[in-house]
């Protein structure tokens, strides 16, 4: 592996300006609580700086070439932690040192990219589905196609995901191929259903879809459960639906870096996340799912019933895929990816 | 060591610091394999040249250049009338002009992105400015095109083309141009036979600015694009970031860079024939 020597020493001495035990976290923007880190410095006396990464991307951009330094703890989607795995970025999990795990469901124990999370612990969870203004639209969507294939009403007024897996994931799921397909010849054909689909785009869209659909800019687009509850708390209108041909189980993670100085204040601020009451705060602060059993066992019946997607079984986000790195064939998504939002 | 070889060293140690060494670190990537989960296998191969000539990425390269030639073109188009305005206007006018062509500097390169989002979109103040005054009859979204790719970058580098173009014109002899009228020339002529050529140094170095600086922009075409105008910037950027594909990427840059430098080397002739 290549050692960009350049920059992991530039870290160093980064970091070492940093307090000694000043746990360094990186994260989404407004997916943790903010006074979170606050909460849990009180609690153990270790301060936490925390570090913001707009996409999965950009963190693992930045973490590959310095080899993990710089940073503590990451939070990452699931197929990224198991190519952070594969990498040897990451430390192995000292069970013994979260006891909060049991807090966990035990579905959330047998995820299929780290059975018995052994390099990953899970933080929040969803399915990918359809976001809508039920005000504007003639019957409520139920499938990918309504999307992929809308009517001329919705022409240019309709958003997906920008990242690559859950681009290209709608039209897998669409053709009822797996979302970690690697068969090159149905790569090119969902490649080929999307390129047609880009004609009726109005964007690719990760962040501001939900403000679109308020705006009443667009009025179907592609989105995350969680996103779409941001939309419904602006637009009781909106609603959120997992198209029939299914969706996919996506898992949000915290991982630890293997060149962390402060492996043991890690594992304090994960068990701290995995608490009942911080993980209920966690839910009605970010309105996402957590696989945190304590703490969905707590939250208030009104919210759910604002927020449908929030009370969605454990056995029922199962049904959804579980995304998985691709190894060699992430380099073929790209490139239908690229074709697909170059084309004309 | 004498006083200025003292004073140019620590100029010169951040360019070879902070411009040599990333930009051979980018050679030798480019002559790299990909790992299979991102990263670098030290194997020697030509394959990233190989794929870079693809016609996928060369469409991207024209169309990158196109857009990046428009925005040459309009910015140059709307930048020489207004330098030469200031150039004519009485002196303190002249700084309070260019002070204003200067201030959007002020702001953040991605809040001026952001404001012609503000600007363009369906339910934004131009489309609901045209259905107020009748000229259509729904809201309509002027974003994620071509050419709201081009408007932003023209808004974005019309000031360097405008200072520079001024400065050119700051330059030039009154002298010449009353010869110019005094042997019968109508100012048209007196425009494109004098006053051209002996601003061309300026036109270049303001073309060459916008340019380049286009062409490999990958925040416009982002934000303003909508994910559906892919230049050769963000295809760079895909390559890091969601491939992690860094010998493709690099390819790709050396490619970009290779361009820009040729751009630049043309300017620098073009800029001693107008001496």
């Amino acid at each position: 592996m290549a050692r960009s020597s350049t920059a992991g020493a530039l870290l160093l001495v980064a970091g070492s300006v940093l307090a000694d035990g000043t746990l360094v976290v990186s994260n989404w923007d407004g997916y943790m609580p903010e006074d979170l880190p606050d909460r849990f410095s009180e609690a153990s006396g270790t301060d936490v700086e925390i570090s913001f990464h707009a996409t999965n991307e950009e963190i693992m951009g930045k973490v590959v070439a310095s080899r993990g330094k710089g940073y503590d703890v990451l939070f990452v989607s699931s197929p990224f932690a198991e190519a952070l795995h594969e990498l040897d970025l990451l430390a192995p999990i000292d069970r013994a040192k979260i006891p909060n795990l049991a807090n966990l469901y035990p579905q959330a124990e047998e995820l299929a990219y780290d059975p018995g999370n052994t390099f990953s612990v899970p933080y929040a969870w969803g399915t990918t589905g359809l976001c809508y203004r039920s005000d504007r639209l003639a019957d409520a969507p139920d499938s990918w196609q309504d999307l992929l294939d809308p009517d001329e009403a919705l022409v240019g007024r309709t958003t997906m995901l920008a990242t690559d897996r859950w681009l290209m994931g709608a039209g897998l799921l669409a053709r009822g191929y797996s979302v970690n397909e690697t068969d090159p010849a149905r790569i090119e054909q969902v490649r080929d259903d999307l390129v047609a689909t880009k004609k009726t785009l109005l964007a690719y869209d990760d962040t501001t879809f939900y403000s679109k659909l308020v705006s009443g800019e667009a009025d179907l687009v592609q989105a995350w459960d969680g996103w779409c509850n941001y939309g419904i708390a602006e637009n009781p209108d909106i609603r959120y639906v997992v198209p029939k041909e299914g969706s996919d189980l996506w898992v949000d993670t915290m991982v630890i870096m293997k060149s962390s100085d402060n492996v043991d204040a890690a594992h304090g601020f994960i068990d701290y996340v995995l608490g009942a009451d911080t993980g209920q705060w966690v839910v009605e602060n970010i309105m996402y799912k957590v696989p945190n059993e304590a703490a969905m066992k707590n939250i208030d019946p009104a919210m759910l019933e604002s927020f449908p997607n929030l009370a969605m079984t454990p056995d029922e986000l199962m049904q959804g895929e579980q995304l998985r790195d691709l190894g060699e064939t992430q380099k073929a998504y790209t490139k239908a990816v690229t074709e697909i939002t170059s084309s004309r | 060591m004498r006083a200025p070889t003292a004073l140019v060293l620590p100029g010169l140690a951040w360019l070879v610091v902070f411009m040599l060494v990333p930009c051979g670190l980018i050679l030798v990537y480019a002559f790299l394999e990909r790992g299979t989960y991102g990263g670098i296998d030290w194997l020697f191969t030509f394959d990233n040249f190989v794929r870079g000539v693809e016609p996928l990425y060369v469409s991207i390269l024209i169309d990158s250049a196109l857009i990046a030639g428009a925005a040459t073109v309009v910015a140059l188009l709307l930048g020489y009338p207004a330098a030469w305005g200031i150039a004519r206007a009485a002196p303190r006018w002249q700084t309070r002009l260019l002070v204003l062509v200067m201030l959007p500097f002020w702001s953040n390169y991605l809040i001026r992105t952001y404001a012609w989002i503000v600007l363009l979109n369906r339910e934004g103040l131009i489309s609901h400015g045209l259905v107020d005054l009748g000229v259509i009859d729904a809201p309509v979204s002027l974003l994620y095109t071509a050419p709201s790719v081009v408007v932003g970058l023209v808004y974005n580098y019309l000031p360097f083309v405008v200072l520079s173009i001024y400065a050119s014109l700051q330059r030039l002899d009154p002298s010449v141009l009353e010869a110019s009228e005094d042997l019968g020339a109508p100012p048209w002529r007196t425009f494109l036979r004098v006053v051209l050529p002996l601003t061309m140094p300026g036109v270049a170095a303001g073309a060459v600015f916008v340019f380049v600086l286009s062409i490999g922009n990958f925040i416009t075409p982002d934000l303003l694009g909508g994910g559906r105008v892919v230049m050769v910037g963000n295809l760079i950027y895909d390559q890091f970031l969601s491939a992690r594909d860094w010998p493709f990427g690099a390819a790709l840059s050396l490619a970009l860079i290779a361009i820009m430098m040729g751009l630049l080397f043309a300017q620098a002739v073009a800029t001693n024939r107008g001496r």
